[in-house]
C-alpha cells in the first residue's frame, strides 16, 4: 500500500529541520524522515562554538543550535509527522519513495521532496585501510561526543581541513591524545585558529606526510608515514612508523546524490561542490518536477548556509503546492541575501566558482 | 571500561544507567544512549564482522549508516546496522560472515 503525503523531507540536519519549519509555517502537513535515533544531523555531534554570522545562530555550539532548531518545528500550524530510525532507501518515478523502519519497508508518494540527506565522508588509499581502529572523522566524533567512548588512547588525524582540526582537538578535550595531524597539500587546510589551539597542546601538524600503510593483526597497531614532494610523489627512505591504536580520516566529505541519481534526476561532477551533485534551479528543484534538494547534498559548504537553503526551499515547496505564505516574496528575497552573504569574500570563493560552472551545466541542457 | 570518557570539559556523560546485553552469549554492559557499535567498542570489542573474500577484519567506519562495514546479527536479525541502531537491554549480538542472505 502507498500512502500519500503533501511535502516528505529526507534528512532531518540543519538543512531538513529549516526546510520543515518553514514548510509548517506556510500549513502544509510534513513527513520528516531520518536516519538515525535522533534529529540534528551533523549539529548534535558538534561540541564547538560555531563560526558565521549571527543570523545563523553563530556563537552557539552545534548542540544546542539543533536543539533550538527542533523545537522550533512545535507551534507551527502545519502538521508534522517525524520518523527517526527510518532510512530511505529508494526514491523513484512519480515521487514515491520507499522507507525502512521499524523492520519492514513502507512506501510513500508525495506532491513534493525535499532531499536534505547532507554529505558521506571520502575515503582515502593505502593498504591496509579496512583494518578496524581506522575510522572516518565523523564517525569519531559520533562515538565521543554521542556515545562518550573514545576511538583509542594516542591517535593519527588524516587531514588537516577544519573538520580534521576541530575534531582532532575535540578528541584532546575528550581526554585522547592525537600524535600527530597529517596533511599532504604543503599547507594547513583550515583556519589558523584552530591550528594553533592544537599546536598549543603539543599536537605535531606535518605537512607534505601522508600515510602509506596500517600496520596491525585485528586492529590497527601502527601506521607508516611517509613525506611527499612538490609533485605529491613519495620520498622514498622518509618512511616513519608510529605506534597507533586508532587512525581518523578526515579529507572531506561528498554530496549524498545517490537517492536523487536512482530517481533519474540529472547530476554533474563538480569539485567545487565536493562531488556529484544534482543539477537544480535557482529554486533549488532538480530535474525532476517537484523533488527540491537543499544543505550538503546540494554542494558541501557549512552549517549555516545549510538552514538558510532549507528554509528556502521549504518556503518554494509550499508555494508550489499552493500554500503561498504571507510574507513569501520578502522572506525569500531575505534568504537570497543572506546566502550571498555567507558565500561572500575569499573564503566563499570555491563555492560560488561551483555554483557557476552548476549554472552553465544547466544553461547548456 | 577504559574507553569510557572520563571527564569532559563540555558534555556530560557519567549518569547514564547501565544496560545488559549479550556478545556471543557472553554478558557485557553497556550504557543509556548507546549503539550497539559503541557500546562493543567500549566493551574492546572491535572487530564487528569479516569480509566475505579474504576472512578480513572490519570494525565499524563511518557511523552514520553509510558503509555497512558495521553489520551483525541481531537478536536473530542479520545485517543490522549496528552503528545507528541504539543498545536496548538483553540484546543479543553475534558476529555474521560479510553479508548473511537476508538483506535489510
Ligand atoms: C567537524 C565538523 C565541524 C563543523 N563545523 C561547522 C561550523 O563551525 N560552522 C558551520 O556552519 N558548519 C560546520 N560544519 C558543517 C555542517 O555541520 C554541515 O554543513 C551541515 O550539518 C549540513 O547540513 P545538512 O542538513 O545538509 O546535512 P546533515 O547535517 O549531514 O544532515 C543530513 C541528515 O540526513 C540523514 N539522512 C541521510 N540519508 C538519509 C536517508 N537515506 N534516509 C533518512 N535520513 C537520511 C542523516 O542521518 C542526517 O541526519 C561542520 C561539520 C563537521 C563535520
Ligand atoms: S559504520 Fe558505516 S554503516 Fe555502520
Amino acid at each position: 500500500m502507498i500512502k500519500h503525503e503533501e511535502l516528505i523531507i529526507i534528512g532531518g540536519g540543519p538543512a531538513g529541520l529549516s526546510a520543515a519549519k518553514s514548510a509548517l509555517e506556510a500549513d502544509l502537513n510534513v513527513l520528516l524522515i531520518e536516519r538515525y535515533v535522533r534529529l540534528g544531523g551533523q549539529l548534535i555531534k558538534q561540541t564547538h562554538k560555531f563560526f558565521g554570522s549571527k543570523n545563523q545562530k553563530a556563537k552557539m555550539r552545534g548542540f544546542n543550535i539543533a536543539t533550538l532548531l527542533i523545537d522550533g518545528l512545535k507551534d507551527a500550524p502545519g502538521h508534522l509527522t517525524v520518523l527517526t530510525e527510518a532510512t530511505v532507501v529508494g526514491m523513484y518515478d512519480e515521487r514515491i519513495v520507499t522507507v525502512w523502519h521499524d523492520a519492514t519497508y513502507k512506501k510513500y508518494q508525495a506532491d513534493a521532496i525535499i532531499v536534505a540527506t547532507g554529505a558521506s565522508e571520502k575515503f582515502l588509499a593505502f593498504e591496509n585501510n579496512d583494518l578496524p581502529g581506522i575510522y572516518g572523522a565523523g564517525g569519531v566524533q559520533t562515538l565521543m561526543n554521542l556515545n562518550g567512548v573514545l576511538p583509542g588512547t594516542d591517535i593519527i588525524m588524516v587531514g588537516s581541513g577544519n573538520i580534521g582540526l576541530i575534531v582532532a582537538y575535540q578528541l584532546m578535550q575528550a581526554g585522547a591524545r592525537v600524535t600527530s595531524v597529517l596533511e599532504a597539500a604543503p599547507r594547513i587546510g583550515g583556519y589558523a585558529v584552530h591550528a594553533s589551539k592544537l599546536r598549543r597542546l603539543g599536537v605535531s601538524i606535518k605537512t607534505r606526510t601522508t600515510i602509506k600503510r596500517a600496520i596491525g593483526e585485528n586492529k590497527v597497531e601502527a601506521c607508516e608515514i611517509v613525506s611527499l614532494d612538490d609533485q605529491w610523489n613519495i620520498i622514498e627512505g622518509t618512511e616513519e612508523t608510529i605506534n597507533t591504536d586508532a587512525i581518523c580520516i578526515a579529507v572531506g566529505l561528498s554530496p549524498m546524490h545517490q537517492l536523487l541519481s536512482m530517481a533519474g534526476a540529472k547530476t554533474s561532477y563538480i569539485s567545487e561542490l565536493g562531488g556529484l551533485v544534482p543539477c537544480v534551479d535557482e529554486n533549488n528543484q532538480t530535474s525532476i518536477d517537484g523533488v527540491f534538494v537543499s544543505g550538503d547534498a546540494s554542494g558541501i559548504e557549512e552549517a549555516s548556509s545549510a538552514m538558510v537553503e532549507g528554509r528556502f526551499t521549504g518556503l518554494i515547496a509550499a508555494k508550489k503546492l499552493g500554500h503561498v505564505t504571507k510574507g513569501f516574496d520578502k522572506d525569500i528575497n531575505e534568504c537570497r541575501d543572506q546566502l550571498f552573504n555567507l558565500r561572500r569574500g575569499p573564503c566563499g570563493l570555491k563555492i560560488r566558482e561551483g555554483i557557476r560552472k552548476l549554472r552553465e551545466v544547466n544553461d547548456h541542457a | 571500561m577504559g574507553m569510557r570518557i572520563q571527564n569532559h570539559p563540555i558534555l556530560e556523560f557519567t549518569e547514564k544507567k547501565p544496560v545488559r546485553f549479550f556478545y556471543e552469549g557472553k554478558q557485557m554492559v553497556g550504557r543509556e544512549g548507546d549503539t550497539i557499535a559503541s557500546a562493543l567498542h567500549a566493551n574492546g570489542i572491535n572487530v564487528l564482522s569479516r569480509s566475505v573474500k579474504d576472512n578480513r577484519p572490519r570494525g565499524f567506519y563511518c557511523a552514520i549508516g553509510n558503509c555497512g562495514s558495521c553489520q551483525m546479527r541481531v537478536d536473530g536479525v542479520n545485517n543490522v546496522r549496528t552503528c545507528i541502531t541504539e543498545l536496548t537491554p538483553n540484546m543479543h549480538i553475534e558476529r555474521q560472515r560479510g553479508l548473511a542472505d537476508d538483506q535489510t
